[in-house]
């Protein structure tokens, strides 16, 4: 811990130097960014590593225990043995897509952690429309699957393509009007002024919001009950079936990166990021993230996966109306409350949830009510 | 504008994780909709009908094991039967017993296989069916007790069964019979009202008992449409007229439906057990049959119950040490023959789901 705190206060460190000090681009905008990427690598590994005993804790196995203690190093012997395979191109593949695919997958989801919070003001740029470069930067990611899917000249390729754009295009709603009811609370665009807005953690403010976020969140990044672009009992692996190789291990990181990015905004705007008492705050926001990431695997051990049609339709009939009147709500609330009555927002809120979800799924729409036309 | 469209022809199989084994389907999709579905089958060809002309009548038995491996013990039952009627041999009350016993666990072993199956088709991450591999775990090791297999078990003879049960075997089934009701309770408890099961399985792949009849659907896939067939009812062999026990059967006939009639004929297949294991009496546990047998020239069909359905031998003998011919009623096959008339208009997914609902095993469809 004494050796990470320095290094994740760079940021810090190097705001109370003067602007014109000639280290300050190289300190800042390089080193950062060098210790953003592999903390994220870092984080991924840690991710494969909970989902991987996790998920054997729930089907009464032991998961990864053998390489290093409690099968710590297990990723990183799964990355080496990965990265040393051979690389096979397919011959019908359309060369320059394929081989960029990789890449635009991964690139925007390590940019988007620029705009992260790690700590308070411990982001590499506090950028003031930090949402919407989070929400815009990282919807590039499914150009580059579907660059993956369509180059690769594979029919279940092809199929996960067209579900990867089906889903990002519906999801995206629901996901900006949670955010929105959010930003009409706190009153900034930007992730920091978020979570200093977060005197209440927000998803006791936001309980609706927060439900939809995640649902939503989990469909955007393809997650379980959404993971239909990997349905492996399906299309066999989707977008990446024709990948080996390093290629492979790009998507696999993306795959992982996305979840950990996913984890990282919840615990940002609905849990109050860094804030936290007696811990660091970088350990505040970790473990955060790590809460959401136990959630989440906790989903994908337990659910089925939804079927396409199903999914669109929970994402138009039944969260997004609710995202709707939740930020309707919300900016009705906003209006009328002052800034230190915002805790009657609370009881209000969680009730509205409450009648919600029971009239919307009794009267207009429920996943169980059998086929869903579309 | 309307973008023109056409379908496209996608090939499912034989390697696939969701075609159980080596089946191949030719799809033609529209879209995410199968237009048209054409099967291919063959891949595990291995001419057990044929092998089974070489070897001797006793010699086959191993050979039946490869069939349905996931139940291997019904099929040895269905060739004993068919032979023993052959040559008309009364079998000892004692193997008799032991064959139901056997029978019926493998029932409920093959059942908790094709029920996690089933889940993971429909894309629960591995747990449903890891869950029912640890109590199906402890139906082989029974198995492993009294055949030292864990598969393919050869352990029925004609005229009884290889080798008496150990002294701990009745025990550990009754042990047995304790722990496996919570455990089917708690499935029931997370499986059954699933919303998202509901929305995958519920009216999907709807099969009429008409063309069920047509098709010569047999076992749960049949019930489940709400046909009470069962061999074990309408013609009792064995000593299953001992017994008692209910036919569950469902309305809808959906992919639903086939899943909770294999969660209630386990249930069943319990309580056969129960009745079983109490009434098993001492005595010898194999007739007296020569080590060369040669059943008198003729012809027989024996056929039984078995977890996927009516599953039976037609054995004709000349007399000889080897038979003659030996044809073999697959179950599988004739219940996957099925297939195109309930995927069609559904959704790649639903395909998937009516195929893991419907329960087939490769080694059988292909013999």
């Amino acid at each position: 811990m004494a050796i990470i705190e320095p290094v994740i206060n760079i940021p810090v460190i190097l705001q109370t130097l003067p602007s014109d000090w000639p280290g300050n681009f190289w300190g800042h905008w390089v080193l950062f960014s060098l210790v953003t990427i592999i903390v994220v690598i870092l984080m991924v590994m840690g991710f494969i590593y909970i989902a991987r005993r996790e998920i054997g804790r729930m089907q009464s196995r032991v998961g990864p225990n053998r390489t290093g203690p409690f099968g710590l190093l297990q990723a990183v012997a799964d990355v080496l043995k990965v990265l040393l395979k051979e690389g096979i191109t397919p011959a019908a593949v359309d060369k320059p897509i394929y081989w960029l695919a990789p890449i635009v997958t991964l690139v925007p989801v390590f940019v988007v952690f620029a705009v992260m919070p790690f700590t308070n003001g411990g982001m590499l740029a506090n950028l003031n429309i930090g949402v919407l470069y989070v929400v815009a930067i990282s919807s590039i990611t499914t150009v580059g699957m579907f660059m993956a899917g369509w180059g690769s000249s594979n029919k279940y390729s092809l199929i996960s393509a067209m579900r990867v754009i089906a889903s990002v295009v519906s999801y995206e709603f629901p996901v900006l009007i949670s955010i929105a009811s959010v930003i009409l609370i706190a009153g900034s665009l930007s992730l920091n002024d978020i979570v200093i807005a977060q005197d209440i953690p927000f998803i006791l403010l936001q309980p609706l919001g927060f439900l939809v976020f995640f649902i939503a969140g989990l469909a955007e990044i393809s997650r379980a009950p959404f993971d239909l672009l990997e349905a492996d009992q399906e299309i066999v692996a989707g977008f990446h079936l024709e990948y080996s190789g390093i290629k492979f291990a790009l998507f696999y990181l993306v795959e992982y990166g996305e979840a950990f990015l996913l984890s990282c905004l919840i615990s940002t705007i609905f849990l109050a990021g860094w804030r936290g008492p007696i811990l660091p705050e970088w350990l505040w926001f970790i473990i955060k993230a790590l809460i959401v990431w136990f959630v989440m695997v906790w989903l994908w051990a337990t659910l089925p996966r939804v079927r396409i049609d199903q999914m669109m339709a929970l994402a138009w009939k039944f969260l997004l109306p609710l995202a709707v009147i939740n930020l309707v709500v919300t900016a009705i609330e906003v209006l009328s409350l002052s800034e230190d009555m915002l805790w009657i927002m609370i009881p209000i809120n969680f009730a509205m949830t409450a009648v919600l979800i029971l009239f919307w799924s009794k009267k207009f729409f429920r996943l169980g009510w059998g086929r869903v036309e579309v | 504008m309307a973008i023109r469209t056409e379908p496209f022809v996608m090939n499912m199989g034989p390697v696939h994780p969701s075609t159980h084994g080596v089946y191949r389907m030719r799809l033609t999709l529209d879209g995410e909709v199968v237009v048209d579905v054409e099967p291919v089958i063959g891949y595990l060809h291995r001419g057990i009908e044929k092998l089974a002309e070489q070897r001797t009548w006793t010699g086959v038995i191993p050979l039946t094991d490869r069939l349905d491996y996931i139940s291997s013990m019904s099929n040895n039952l269905a060739y004993c039967l068919a032979v023993e009627k052959l040559a008309g041999i009364e079998i000892p009350e004692r193997a008799e017993y032991i064959r139901v016993i056997m029978a019926e666990l493998q029932r409920i072993c093959n059942h908790l296989v094709a029920v996690g199956s089933f889940f993971n088709d429909n894309g629960a991450y591995y747990t449903p069916f890891l869950q029912m591999y640890r109590e199906r775990e402890k139906i082989v090791d029974l198995f492993e007790m009294v055949s030292g297999q864990r598969l393919t078990y050869n352990y029925m003879r004609i005229g009884g069964v290889s080798q008496d049960v150990p002294r701990d075997f009745v025990p550990a089934v009754e042990k047995l019979l304790e722990q496996l009701p919570p455990a089917f309770d708690t499935f029931d408890k997370f499986l059954k009202d699933n919303e998202i099961l509901l929305a995958r399985a519920k009216g999907v792949g709807i099969l009429s008992p008409e063309l069920a009849i047509d098709y010569g659907i047999t076992g749960p896939v049949l019930r489940a449409s709400g046909l009470a067939w069962d061999l074990r009812k309408e013609d009792p062999y064995s000593i299953y007229d001992r017994f008692e026990f209910d036919i569950p059967t469902c309305d809808e006939g959906d992919s639903y439906d086939r899943y909770r009639i294999r969660m209630l004929e386990m249930r069943q297949s319990l309580r056969i057990l129960q009745q079983a294991v109490k009434q098993l009496p001492e005595g010898p546990v194999k007739a007296d049959v020569p080590h060369f047998f040669r059943p008198p020239a003729g012809e027989a069909y024996g056929r039984i119950e078995s977890p996927k359905g009516e599953f039976g031998f037609y054995v004709v003998s000349d007399g000889s040490i080897a038979p003659y011919r030996c044809h073999i009623r697959s179950t599988s096959l004739i219940n996957i023959s099925v297939i195109r008339e309930l995927v069609l208009g559904w959704k790649l997914a639903d395909l998937v789901t009516i195929f893991g609902s419907i329960d087939i095993c490769l080694g059988e469809v292909d013999r």
